[in-house]
Order: structure tokens, then C-alpha cells, then sequence
């Protein structure tokens, strides 16, 4: 047994394999819960619509998802004939890859983390801003007028709500003084109403509108607004190049609501300091904030009509981003004159 | 430096795309987002009803009626009833009448019902459609018990109608009618005071009054441009005129005028069925004219007499024969000014019979609608034009 542990934590090899293990460890839960994510989601818009979503397949529709799955894998996929062949099929890895890696950084309990690096939101910041080279590739290779449209939109929409996030984060960062995620976590120890979502509500829900944004979630779903473009930049994608988009989309949102969670919702941490509440793994607790956040999305696309695009915009510009750019410098006023600055 | 030539965007949208509302297509110039111009194509459903029904005896064209505008079917019937029984020189017993008035307020919910959600859904809300869809099963369980038929009715004829209601309707009719006040409600719930819903749909599309009446807007369009003209008012057909109801008029001609004129005409659309209704309880006599040139036999009476048997024999198969003469006849269907111009040459088929569908001058109105707006609003235009291809390209 010791000569397990001693040939995974220092031989080369070793530790490759435990990477391996550990990116196993997170990708397979993930994969799990966006595939039953479409199914929650199915169910609480089917509820919102007096319907009853999805019930024939398995005990409740539970095995709907593998259905889907299994459908979407067995079709062909098809690659018009004046699409670019390669580009096209690079752009749905690249969409599902960067929803994939983001996750190396997240804490999902004390010390549950792959890479507990000291960047962790920088790194999460520039991971999702590549996300949006899949949507532009794909718009662009697609070579047809509504995958174009819907892409230009997409990548317009992602870039500006990426400012908004940003500035949220550097709140975040001011009153944390690390950019490590699992310290962020650690930082709002105690009682719910510790955690920052309460001191920082305007930027929790800054935080939150922005996140939809970027997973191009209703109200903001532009880029792929059936009643004008079909299906946006996903309109010429088929079998498991849309599958590809698809599972990325979802992996996003919860990528962004575990985020959430992380920044505002205490990560880990019971809501309660105290016995019986403390013994609920961390884990546990992190997946029901992130449940209760995605909840939220599909409350809202089940209510909310579509934003137009440039509503979309000038919401993005004119009002998110003074906002959170105030809300930074009357944070760091605060914390300077309060002496309530965080000691590295 | 050369001066360059800036192209525009050609798009093309539709016939098979999720907004188009059926079998439009529609050829777009774009200027980036914004529509420059955008050209409907017709046609793509025709189907030569018109000429069809010159080949067809009076009674066998009413089917032909339920097929043009597929959402508001029993209005188009009652147009081409009450142009047939103008020529004939009949009128309808009143018993029949009130039923008519009845069912053409249900298909108005029907009609309207169908329109506001799917507005919604071209604005991006996927919700009220699904809810309106319950509310019109229901209201297509009232057709199918008095003819049938969920959707394609044939259920007015000229003279009447073809049965009378089937036992204990009326009290199921009050019975939708106090449960639909609540869900109407929380429609408006949902989208009046939403602010995505409103900037979505206010000050999109405006039509004044005036190009109101130079593209030859009618029903809900013109009325929500500020003009009040309903032919139901203007020009009383079956006893409309003993109906206590309003007209809602708007101001501002854009899309969230149209739509509040909708949902506001639900209303009024519950108040006259509860009149009729109300009516229908007192009225009691025959639901057709009693004239077996016209109206045939009853089945019981056919058992018996030889005469119902020849009579019953010839109405199916020559028809009756109308009198030489011709006449425009139009009812305020849900969409707006349905007419039948009907002409007659004395034999028992029609000689000939246009149709004047209200949603062909809105659609050509599109172009103006839109010019210089967002694509988007395209859509949200298209959806409260509320347009029916199986009207417009016949």
C-alpha cells in the first residue's frame, strides 16, 4: 500500500496516473449531472408550461438523457458540402474542451480541488473567454447566414458580459485578497449571512444576469433565437457535433453557477456553523447551492421573453458596467478606510 | 480613394423556419441587423379554393371555408353562409343565429388565443403558448360536440346551422367561461408589465391610423392604429345588434397596441358568449330555415316520407339552385374584415367566388412595418400581424 502511494505521489508516472484519476474523479460526476441537467431542466419547464415533461422512458423519464444521448451518438454527422470541413469539427471540441478544463480549479470541498493553483479565477477567466472561439469558428465554418449571424451576436454578447463578470470577480478578489478559489471559500466561514452574497448583493446579481449571458441562457439566448435564426451558430450541426455543443452549454452553467457558489454562496460551507449541519459533507452542500443556482436558470427561460440585441447590449454597457465599476471602487473605499482590508 | 460599395445581407427566411407562421417566405436585405427591405413571397400554399368551389354546389363549397384561415374556421363559414342566404333571400331562425354568434366569439378566443402566445413565443417566451394550447382544446371540445370536428367544422350552413347544441353545452360553455377569466389574467400576468416583453413589442412596427387605411388594414390592426371600425358594430349581422359588448380602440399602432387589443377582445369575446348563452336558454325553435328546398329533412322524417327521402336525395346531390344576383357579404372574422364576393348564375354551383381574406393587406404591409428595424422585430411584427397562409394564398 505504501509503495502505491509513494509510486503516485513521486515518480513521475505516478502522479500523471493520479492526474488522470482525478480528472476522471471530476469529469464523470460532471458529465452525470449536465446529462441529467437537460432533464431537470425539461421537467421544471414542463411544470412552469402544465405539462409533464418527460415520463416514458425509464421510471419518471429518468433514462430520457441516455436516450437522448444515445441518439445524438448514433446519428450521422453531417458536414455541408460548403462548410469547412475541419474547422467545423474542431469548433464543437473546442466549445465542450474549455467547458471541460475550467473545472480543474474548482474546490469542491476542503482540499477537493485538481489544480489549487494561485490564479484559480484568473485562469477561469481566460478559460471561458476561449469559449467563444468555438461559437465564432462555428458560425464562420458553418458558411450560412444564420450560423453567421447567430455567431457574430454570440461573440459579441460574451465579450462585453465578460467585462461585467470580471469586475464582479475583482470585488471578490478585494475582499477575499486571494485569487485562490479554495481561499475565497475560506474567507466566508460562518453563518449564510457571512457569506458575500449578502455584503455584495448588487454584484451576486450582476454576477448572476451576467452568467446567463454567457451561457446564452433566456433572456439572452440571441444566438441561437429560433423565432429569427433557426439555431444560431449550431443551425448546420448535426448527431454529436450539436451533442458536443450541447453538453458544453450545459457544463457551462453549472461551471457558472458552481462559480457562483464559490464567489457568493459560501462553497462548501453549511449554511448553519453548527452539529448536525457541519457533518453534511462539503460536497454536498456545494452541489445543492449549485442546484438551487441552476434552478434559477431554468425559472428564468421557462418566464422571460428575449432580450433584442441591442437592448442586450446596452444593458451590457451602459448599466452592468458602470454599476459593477462603482460598486469596485466604493468596495475598495470601504475596505481601505474601514480597515477592514484582508491580510494576504 | 475609391468609393466602396457596401453590399447588403440577402436572407432568406423561410418557408420552412419556426417564425414564419406556416409557409411564409420571406426575401430579406440586411444592412447588418437591420432590415433594409424585406419581400414576402406568396403562394407556397394555394390551392385554387376559389376555383375549386365553382365546381362545387353551395353546400359542398362550406368545407373549403373551414381551410382558409385554419385557426378562426367557423367565421370564414358564417361569411359564405350569409352570403348565400343574402342571394336566396332567407334569413337564419333565431335560435340559429344566436348559436352562430355563440360559436364566432369562441373562434375569436380561439383565433386570438392561438395569436397573443405565439406573439409571446416569437419574443422569445415559450411558456404562454403552452398554457393557450389547454385553453383551446378545450374551447375545440365545444366544436367537435356540435360538429364533429375539432377543427374543420361545416358546421354553418346557409340557413342555420346544422344541428342544434347537444344536451347540457350551455352549461359547460359557463362553466370554461368562469374559468377562463383567471387564465386570461395570468397571461397578462405574465407580459403586460414585463419590461423585456414591453421593449420588445412597444413602439415596434407603429402604423399610423392613416397607413392604417391606405394598406387596407381591418380588424384588430386598425383598431389598434385608432380607428374603430368593426363591422360587428358598423354593420350588425345575426343579432349582434342585440349584443352588449365593446370596442377597444388603441393609440399608438405598434405591437403592444395590437396586442392589448387582442387580449381586451378575448374579454369582449366572453361577454357576448355569456349573452348568448343567457339567450340560447329562452330562445328555443328550430336551428334551420324551414324550407326543405334548402334545408334538408330530418333523418326520422325520412323513415316516413317520401318526399323528405326525394328531397333529402336531391339537396346532396344537385343542391339547390340560388337565384341569378350577386353579393359582397363580409363579417369581422377574428383577423378582420372576412368578405365573400359571391356571384350567381341561376344553376346551383356558385358562378363566382372571391375571397377577400383579411390577413393578405397585412401581410403586405410587412415591408413598411419593418424598414429600418432589427431583425428581431421582424419577428415580433410577423407574429402580431397575426397572418394565416392558408387565407392568403388560398
Amino acid at each position: 500500500m505504501d509503495a502505491i502511494i509513494t509510486f503516485l505521489t513521486t515518480h513521475w508516472l505516478g502522479q500523471a496516473i493520479l492526474i488522470l484519476l482525478q480528472c476522471l474523479a471530476v469529469t464523470v460526476p460532471l458529465l452525470v449531472s449536465v446529462a441529467y441537467m437537460t432533464y431537470v431542466d425539461r421537467k421544471v419547464w414542463a411544470s412552469i408550461q402544465l405539462r409533464r415533461g418527460p415520463n416514458v422512458v425509464g421510471p419518471f423519464g429518468l433514462l430520457q438523457p441516455f436516450a437522448d444521448g444515445l441518439k445524438l451518438v448514433l446519428k450521422e454527422t453531417i458536414v455541408p458540402s460548403s462548410a469547412n470541413g475541419v474547422l467545423f469539427i474542431i469548433a464543437p471540441m473546442l466549445a465542450f474542451m474549455t467547458a471541460l478544463v475550467a473545472w480543474a480549479v474548482v474546490p469542491f470541498d476542503d482540499g477537493w480541488v485538481i489544480a489549487d493553483i494561485n490564479v484559480g479565477i484568473l485562469y477561469l477567466f481566460a478559460i471561458s473567454s476561449l469559449g467563444v472561439y468555438g461559437i465564432i469558428i462555428a458560425g464562420w465554418a458553418s458558411n450560412s447566414k444564420y450560423a453567421f449571424l447567430g455567431a457574430l451576436r454570440s461573440a459579441a454578447q460574451m465579450v462585453s458580459y465578460e467585462v461585467s463578470i470580471g469586475f464582479v470577480l475583482i470585488t471578490v478578489l478585494l475582499c477575499t485578497g486571494s485569487l485562490n478559489l479554495s481561499k475565497v471559500v475560506l474567507a466566508q466561514s460562518g453563518w449564510f449571512f457571512n457569506w458575500f452574497w449578502l455584503p455584495l448583493l448588487p454584484m451576486f446579481v450582476i454576477f448572476f444576469i451576467s452568467a446567463l449571458a454567457e451561457t446564452n441562457r433566456t433572456p439572452f439566448d440571441l444566438p441561437m433565437s429560433e423565432a429569427e435564426l433557426v439555431a444560431g451558430f449550431h443551425t448546420e450541426y448535426s448527431a454529436m457535433t450539436f451533442g458536443l455543443f450541447f453538453l458544453g452549454e450545459y457544463a457551462n452553467m453549472i461551471l457558472l453557477s458552481a462559480l457562483g457558489s464559490v464567489l457568493f454562496l459560501g462553497g462548501w460551507m453549511s449554511p448553519i456553523p453548527f452539529a448536525p449541519f457541519t457533518w453534511v459533507p462539503g460536497v454536498v452542500w456545494f452541489a445543492l447551492k449549485i442546484a438551487f443556482l441552476l434552478f434559477i436558470f431554468s425559472w428564468t427561460k421557462g418566464t422571460l421573453p428575449r432580450y433584442r440585441y441591442d437592448q442586450l447590449m446596452r444593458l451590457g454597457w451602459k448599466v452592468f458596467l458602470p454599476v459593477s465599476l462603482g460598486w469596485v471602487v466604493l468596495t475598495a473605499a470601504v475596505l481601505q478606510f474601514g480597515g477592514w482590508v484582508p491580510k494576504p | 480613394m475609391a468609393d466602396v460599395e457596401i453590399k447588403t445581407l440577402t436572407m432568406n427566411f423561410g418557408p420552412q423556419h419556426p417564425a414564419a407562421h406556416g409557409v411564409l417566405r420571406l426575401v430579406v436585405e440586411m444592412d447588418g441587423e437591420i432590415v433594409e427591405r424585406c419581400d414576402p413571397h406568396i403562394g407556397l400554399l394555394h390551392r385554387g379554393t376559389e376555383k375549386l368551389i365553382e365546381y362545387k354546389t353551395y353546400l359542398q363549397a362550406i368545407p373549403y371555408f373551414d381551410r382558409l384561415d385554419y385557426v378562426s374556421p367557423m367565421s370564414q363559414e358564417h361569411a359564405y353562409a350569409l352570403a348565400v342566404e343574402k342571394l336566396l333571400g332567407i334569413e337564419a331562425p333565431e335560435r340559429a343565429q344566436y348559436i352562430r354568434v355563440l360559436f364566432c366569439e369562441i373562434t375569436r378566443i380561439l383565433n386570438h388565443l392561438l395569436n397573443v402566445t405565439t406573439f409571446a413565443m416569437d419574443t422569445g417566451a415559450l411558456t404562454p403558448p403552452l398554457w393557450g394550447f389547454e385553453q383551446r382544446e378545450l374551447l375545440m371540445e365545444f366544436y367537435e360536440r356540435v360538429s364533429g370536428s375539432r377543427m374543420h367544422a361545416a358546421y354553418f350552413r346557409p340557413g342555420g346551422v346544422h344541428q342544434d347544441l347537444p344536451e347540457g353545452m350551455l352549461d359547460d360553455i359557463e362553466g370554461w367561461i368562469k374559468q377562463f377569466h383567471p387564465f386570461l389574467k395570468d397571461i397578462e400576468d405574465l407580459l403586460n408589465d414585463n419590461r423585456i416583453f414591453r421593449q420588445r413589442t412597444v413602439d415596434i412596427g407603429v402604423v399610423s391610423a392613416e397607413q392604417a387605411l391606405d394598406w387596407g388594414f381591418s380588424g384588430p390592426l386598425i383598431r389598434a392604429s385608432g380607428i374603430p371600425w368593426d363591422l360587428r358594430k358598423a354593420q350588425p349581422y345575426d343579432v349582434y345588434d342585440r349584443m352588449d359588448f365593446d370596442i377597444p380602440v388603441g393609440k399608438t399602432g405598434d405591437c403592444f397596441a395590437r396586442y392589448l387589443i387582442r387580449i381586451e377582445e378575448m374579454y369582449q369575446a366572453v361577454r357576448i358568449m355569456e349573452q348568448c348563452v343567457k339567450a340560447l336558454r329562452s330562445v328555443k325553435g328550430p336551428v334551420r330555415v324551414d324550407d326543405r328546398k334548402i334545408a334538408p329533412p330530418r333523418r326520422g322524417e325520412m323513415k316516413g316520407s317520401m318526399e323528405a327521402l326525394i328531397h333529402h336525395f336531391k339537396l346532396y346531390t344537385e343542391g339547390y339552385k340560388v337565384p341569378a344576383g350577386e353579393t359582397y357579404t363580409a363579417v369581422e372574422a377574428p383577423k378582420g374584415e372576412f368578405g365573400v364576393y359571391l356571384v350567381s348564375d341561376g344553376t346551383n354551383r356558385p358562378y363566382r367566388c372571391k375571397i377577400r381574406a383579411p390577413g393578405f393587406p397585412h401581410l403586405q404591409a410587412l415591408d413598411m412595418m419593418t424598414k429600418g428595424h432589427q431583425l428581431a422585430d421582424m419577428s415580433a411584427n410577423i407574429g402580431s400581424l397575426d397572418i394565416v397562409f392558408g387565407e392568403i394564398d388560398r
